[in-house]
């Protein structure tokens, strides 16, 4: 088969580089037939030998389609490039060829697992490139700024490097701007038996803490019994998870997990993000033998539907003019929640403006899948390979988009910004907090 | 000559088929079976929801985007399969040989099938050779598998019409579809043997364990 003709602009990421020079032909040999034949089996085994190379997957691919159809970025030739080779050749390759491995796997492909929708044999290729990931990470080969969250992880048990002061003191912090909505309203942390326990990822705490002020209001409106952790184990993302090291991603996911077992809580509830709810629902409770979280998990999306169906949340005044959404792949097209996600939208907005198109089929906002977490380095390749979702946008005319993902909003910012949309990105619980109604009795009282 | 590829050869290449298809199948499950995900997350009502909405034209969204592709892969599916078991020629084969006898199409019927089939494998050699993505994905054994997958039809065709060296083509003809049944389960021909099953997999664990629809 002829080598795939690749045209891309240099990117130096440090520690790709110095991983190539690091690397010997033992080595890679080593991992690649330990991942191979210790950790796949059927499906790696069935999905090579059924692929009868159709090419139809790449009309899936949101890197092809915004790259003028070009063929190296099509989900195929990514397997062709990758898997089939280390197969073939069973693992002799040399440190340039895993590199190039990592660029394909970490930086050209989200594992939104759309391909996989348009293989006529349901050929999962995502999880092939995973796969990869896999083996790139055992190797050492993750590009620097994903490779630092995962750092953080191991270190601190969140992907934000945030001390267990830090996290504390800005849950006070958030409770109070909380309080200026509804002066009652609490953040109860650590609070034993409580129904929910509320659990976000690193970021929120990091930089985009209004979130939490957010949750605050909308539980103390709701009326419902919630917490937070106070310790470690309140992160509920994982990047672990995209970098291929999953025995740190497992630690992630069952501190999780265990940290709401030590609460006592009945379910629990995350915010806005897609690739923590796969860690939690899926990812984590898979590799570690246990096929299903212990307690369930719900995301903000099922969350908010419920809270608004039952009408312990009533909308006052709904949000003006057109608003169009970013459905998140990871809770959507793999989790089924595009139905609830426009209820929702429709609940909460005047004009919501579907996009095209949509729902399970949408184009994935090119930052999940650790994708954007491989840092700046990549960016502009990021941002350049997703065209499609500025004119998919674009044809809506709305003003405000919409992403109840962590992931999609700061991607599709990047994207606003990059092909000047002129949109507003915001999360679903910005919208609420200004349409909901807040009792009277729950109003701050004026002097 | 004749009775040899006539005879003996008919029993290895069943035996092989059959014999190498159940192995290959085998060696899957059994793979299948180290995966600790695979089995937990079968669902029969979601494999079958997504068998149906792939085995039937126009069925899912992306059939109906690319309509040209859909019709002419069902038609050469459809007939490729259909057509050599309903043969009056073969059926008569069993009969001589076995003893038994099922229905036949009709000669003009399977005739145009045998056609449909080769239309097909030229469809798809000339995507290999124009459609770039198709094209980068593309080696040899692409080409011999589209080679084994015409020989037998466009061999059959020729005999069928006795166009020339009759005796000779019929050889050939009877050689290139034991060469076929051989090489399904040990090419990528096994897509037939395997595509139920991946099928079912993607299908459970989009409908079952993510809430979701693979079509």
């Amino acid at each position: 088969m002829k080598p795939t003709i690749v045209k891309r602009e240099p990117v130096v990421d440090e520690a790709l580089d110095q991983c190539e020079a690091r690397l010997t032909e033992e080595q890679i040999e080593k991992v690649v037939n330990e991942v191979i034949d210790k950790e796949t089996g059927g499906r790696l085994w069935t999905y090579v030998n059924t692929c009868i190379h159709c090419g139809l997957c790449a009309e899936a691919c949101h890197w092809f389609l915004s790259n003028d159809r070009d063929v190296s970025y099509a989900p195929v030739t990514k397997v062709k490039d990758t898997i089939w080779v280390l197969l073939e050749k069973k693992g002799k390759v040399d440190g340039a060829f895993i590199k190039r491995c990592s660029e394909i796997a970490h930086t050209e492909c989200n594992l939104c697992r759309r391909c996989g929708m348009y293989c006529p044999f349901g050929i999962d290729i995502a999880y092939m490139l995973l796969v990869v990931r896999r083996i790139c990470a055992k190797l050492g080969m993750v590009p620097l700024y994903l490779q630092d969250t995962v750092h953080s992880h191991a270190a601190t048990m969140n992907q934000m490097w945030v001390k267990p002061d830090e996290w504390i003191d800005t849950l006070q912090w958030q409770e109070e701007e909380g309080q200026g909505f509804v002066p009652s309203a609490r953040l109860p942390l650590e609070k034993e038996g409580a129904d929910i326990m509320y659990s976000v990822i690193g970021p929120e705490p990091k930089f985009l803490a209004q979130l939490l002020g957010n949750i605050t209001v909308i539980m103390k409106v709701a009326g419902l019994d919630w917490t937070m952790p106070a310790t470690a184990g309140w992160d509920n993302s994982n990047m672990a998870m995209y970098s291929g090291d999953f025995e740190i991603m497992a630690r992630v996911e069952r501190l999780h997990h265990e940290t709401a077992q030590r609460l006592k809580v009945k379910r629990i509830v995350m915010g806005e993000c897609g690739h923590a709810f796969r860690g939690a629902e899926y990812d984590g409770p898979t590799w570690m033998g246990w096929m299903k979280p212990p307690i369930p998990i719900v995301h903000a999306i099922s969350f908010y539907y419920d809270l608004i169906k039952s009408g312990k949340i009533k909308i006052a005044k709904k949000a003006k003019g057109p608003i169009t959404v970013q459905d998140p792949c990871n809770v959507v097209r793999n989790g089924g929640l595009g139905d609830k996600l426009r209820y929702i939208m429709n609940a909460v907005c005047e004009d919501f403006v579907d996009v095209t198109p949509n729902n399970r089929y949408n184009y994935c906002c090119n930052a999940g899948g650790g994708v954007i977490n491989v840092g700046p380095p990549w960016k502009k390749k990021r941002v350049q390979g997703n065209r499609i979702k500025a004119e998919q946008f674009k044809r809506t005319g709305a003003h405000t988009i919409v992403t109840p993902c962590h992931n999609c909003h700061s991607g599709i910012e990047d994207i606003v910004d990059f092909y000047k949309l002129g949109m507003h990105v915001k999360f679903f619980s910005d919208i609420l907090i200004e349409a909901m109604e807040i009792p009277e009795h729950l109003k701050p009282k004026e002097e | 000559m004749y009775e040899f590829v006539s005879g003996p050869l008919v029993w290895v290449a069943f035996i092989i088929f059959i014999g190498g298809s159940l192995y290959r199948i085998y060696n899957m499950l059994s793979k299948s079976k180290k995966e600790n995900v695979v089995f937990p997350h079968m669902s029969l009502k979601h494999s079958l929801a997504s068998l149906v909405h792939w085995v039937i034209p126009f069925n899912n969204q992306y059939m109906r985007k690319r309509p040209i592709f859909t019709i002419i892969s069902f038609a050469f599916h459809i007939c490729l399969i259909i057509a050599p078991i309903f043969l009056l020629a073969h059926v008569i084969l069993w009969d001589e040989s076995w003893n038994m006898s099922w229905w036949t199409i009709p000669e003009a019927v399977t005739d145009w099938m045998t056609i449909i089939v080769i239309i097909g494998c030229i469809f798809y050699l000339h995507r290999r050779l124009t459609d770039p993505v198709v094209k980068n994905v593309t080696d040899g054994s692409d080409y011999l598998l589209l080679a084994i997958t015409a020989l037998p039809f466009i061999t059959g065709f020729i005999a069928y019409h006795q166009l020339f060296a009759y005796k000779t083509i019929l050889i050939i003809h009877i050689l290139a579809g034991e060469i076929m049944l051989i090489a399904i389960p040990f090419t990528r021909l096994s897509h037939m043997l395997f595509f139920v099953f991946t099928r079912a997999y993607f299908g459970s664990e989009q409908g079952h364990v993510k809430n979701s629809k693979d079509w």
